[in-house]
């Protein structure tokens, strides 16, 4: 049913009026610091725009969604902040320093830590290795004993081929990974994304634990019920706009709502 | 039964040529996506440099198997820095095109400059003659040539699993991208893999010199095997390319021996049966594209 109200541009505009409407961003206030800024952010694929200007702030030790349909622009918004995707306008910004200039390796090393959605784990890599692989670029970097405490599966399989570990394994070594280099602004792109409760679980344990560090998280989710577990402010991403600027409250208020907006 | 080893081991030997050039044409198809149809020209230059060392500088094999792959590691540095950077970016097809040209560029400036009859290079004082091994009569520059690959390989592959800079190469190769996003400056290794992957043609071309004739053409259908070594070998395994390499030899040396007609389809043969069977190659990662 939902379906019958997107399916011209006419009635989407409608929509997005109504639901970007009524001071929604009132329990939303940005943090006092912000690490990651992103300002008037456009995104283009050749010709196909598909993020329009997109402005977005994470602050420290806060937990940030993007939450939104499929092809909503969620991935690009994080590979565009990564320096992976390049045909963008706008200023994205990391600690108050313009990375408009900066490639994507520069990008990691300031302290951005990416968790793709494909996980990105190196097949002819063992577990220790791509753990190793990132140099660590700050001081509260985990220690590798620190992250083969913390997940005692890596510790075992360390040996192995990278992709020979499981599905919610390698979400893990992509997790530990970041956190093993000391980025401070991680990007995850659906790291829930097919995995069983226990596991997802697990995730939210550990998003809270570098929340406590001073980490701040970008966290791209469809899973709403984990996403208000664990976030303090969300936004909704709809055909590359957001539309939407909430605090954990108001989402949680608005779930059904939301949730028969995303098509869920 | 003797006949049948001495034709192994000079595919063995052969092999190793092809086996040390392949893992050259792998590392610089993974770490730059760039398809180096020049390979086989560096090969030849490795040869020709030899031989040119030996008559005009009186510089001896020993010398030059230290001493080429070093002056070809410059000419790869030089080659990525000038052409083929430029060209990363786009289409692969533009490299690939980009190298073809520089092929028929340097192949003809060897013509002009050596002319087209072999130049001379004799197997190295201490390598000629034979030795018997039981009743058999083997050549002990075969021998050495294929020691001498298998080893390079070795070395190559313990480069490449046991130090840091094997472990961002392969990283790499699987992904630029993804590789770059964790903090790993992926631009800073294109240059010394290109000419790495250079050196060792060359490093082929030297071991080749004393038991083929030096000509400017003798890399012409050097590449072409080398392609079908890595389609059977699966493109982008390094594993793959030495073992297919050595494989290559092996078939090309027998079918020489046994079916001399069709000594040129055999290899062709076999690729398509690896095609067939297992498209990605014997080594290759199967990718759901
Ligand atoms: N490599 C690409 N080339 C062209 N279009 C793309 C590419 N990647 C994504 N898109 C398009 O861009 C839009 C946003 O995609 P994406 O950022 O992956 O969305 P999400 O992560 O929210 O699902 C979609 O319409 C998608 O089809
Ligand atoms: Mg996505």
């Amino acid at each position: 049913m939902s379906d019958d109200t997107t399916d011209t541009a006419g009635t989407t505009t409608t929509e997005q009026a109504s639901l970007s409407g009524a001071g929604s961003t009132a329990g939303a206030e940005p943090g006092p610091s912000r690490m990651l800024e992103v300002a008037g952010l456009s995104a283009w694929y050749g010709e196909a725009r598909v993020l329009t200007d997109v402005s977005i702030d994470v602050a420290p030790g806060e937990v940030v969604t993007l939450v939104g349909r499929n092809g909503a622009g969620k991935t690009t918004l994080l590979r565009s902040v990564m320096g992976l995707h390049r045909q963008t306008e706008g200023t994205i910004t990391l600690d108050g320093t313009d990375l408009a200039k900066r490639s994507a390796d520069a990008r990691a090393r300031a302290g951005i830590g990416w968790v793709p959605d494909d996980r990105g784990i190196y097949a002819s890599l063992t577990v220790a290795e791509n753990l190793l692989l990132p140099p660590v670029v700050h001081a509260d970097a985990w220690p590798l004993e620190r992250v083969y405490e913390f997940f005692p599966v890596l510790h075992e399989r360390r040996d192995f081929p990278g992709t020979k570990l499981s599905g919610g394994e390698q979400q893990m070594l992509a997790m530990a990974r970041v956190l093993r280099m000391g980025s401070r602004l991680l990007l995850l792109d659906e790291p829930s994304e097919g995995l069983a409760p226990v596991i997802v679980q697990r995730i939210g344990e550990i998003i809270r634990e570098i929340k406590g560090q001073g980490v701040g998280v970008l966290l791209v989710e469809q899973n709403v019920t984990f996403a208000r577990a664990v976030a303090d402010r969300h936004y909704l991403l709809a055909q590359g706009k957001v539309v939407e600027h909430l605090g954990n409250d108001d989402f949680k208020a608005r779930e059904g709502e939301l949730l028969t907006y995303l098509g869920m | 039964m003797s006949e049948f080893i001495q034709y192994t081991l000079q595919g063995l030997a052969a092999g190793g040529f092809y086996a040390l050039s392949a893992l050259g044409l792998a590392v610089i198809f993974g770490v730059l996506g760039v398809v180096n149809f020049s390979h086989g020209a560096c090969y030849m230059l490795g040869a020709v440099l030899s031989a040119v060392l030996l008559a005009e500088l009186n510089v001896g094999f020993w010398a030059a198997l230290v001493i080429v792959p070093i002056l070809m590691f410059g000419f790869g540095v030089l080659m990525e820095r000038l052409l083929v950077r430029w060209l990363l970016e786009l289409d692969p097809l533009y490299n690939f095109l980009l190298t073809f040209g520089l092929t028929l560029v340097i192949v003809e400036a060897v013509k002009q400059r050596y002319g087209v009859s072999g130049l001379p290079y004799q197997v190295p004082a201490g390598l000629g003659g034979q030795v018997t091994v039981g009743s058999v009569n083997l050549s002990v520059y075969a021998i050495f040539a294929c020691l001498f690959s298998v080893v390079v390989c070795v070395a190559v592959g313990l480069l490449l699993t046991k130090t840091r800079i094997g472990m961002i190469v392969r990283a790499a190769t699987e992904s630029p991208d993804r590789t770059r996003a964790l903090g790993i400056n992926v631009g800073l290794w294109v240059t010394p893999v290109f000419g790495f992957g250079i050196a060792l043609a060359g490093l082929a071309g030297v071991l080749a010199a004393p038991t083929r004739a030096i000509t400017a053409e003798m890399g012409s259908n050097f590449i072409i095997i080398l392609f079908a070594v890595v389609v059977i070998g699966g493109l982008g395994s390094i594993l793959g390319a030495v073992v297919a390499g050595f494989l290559v030899g092996l078939v090309e040396a027998y079918g020489i021996a046994y079916a001399p007609t069709y000594a040129q389809i055999v290899i062709f043969v076999l690729m398509a049966i690896v095609v067939l069977v297992r498209p990605s190659g014997l080594f290759g990662r199967e990718e759901v594209a």
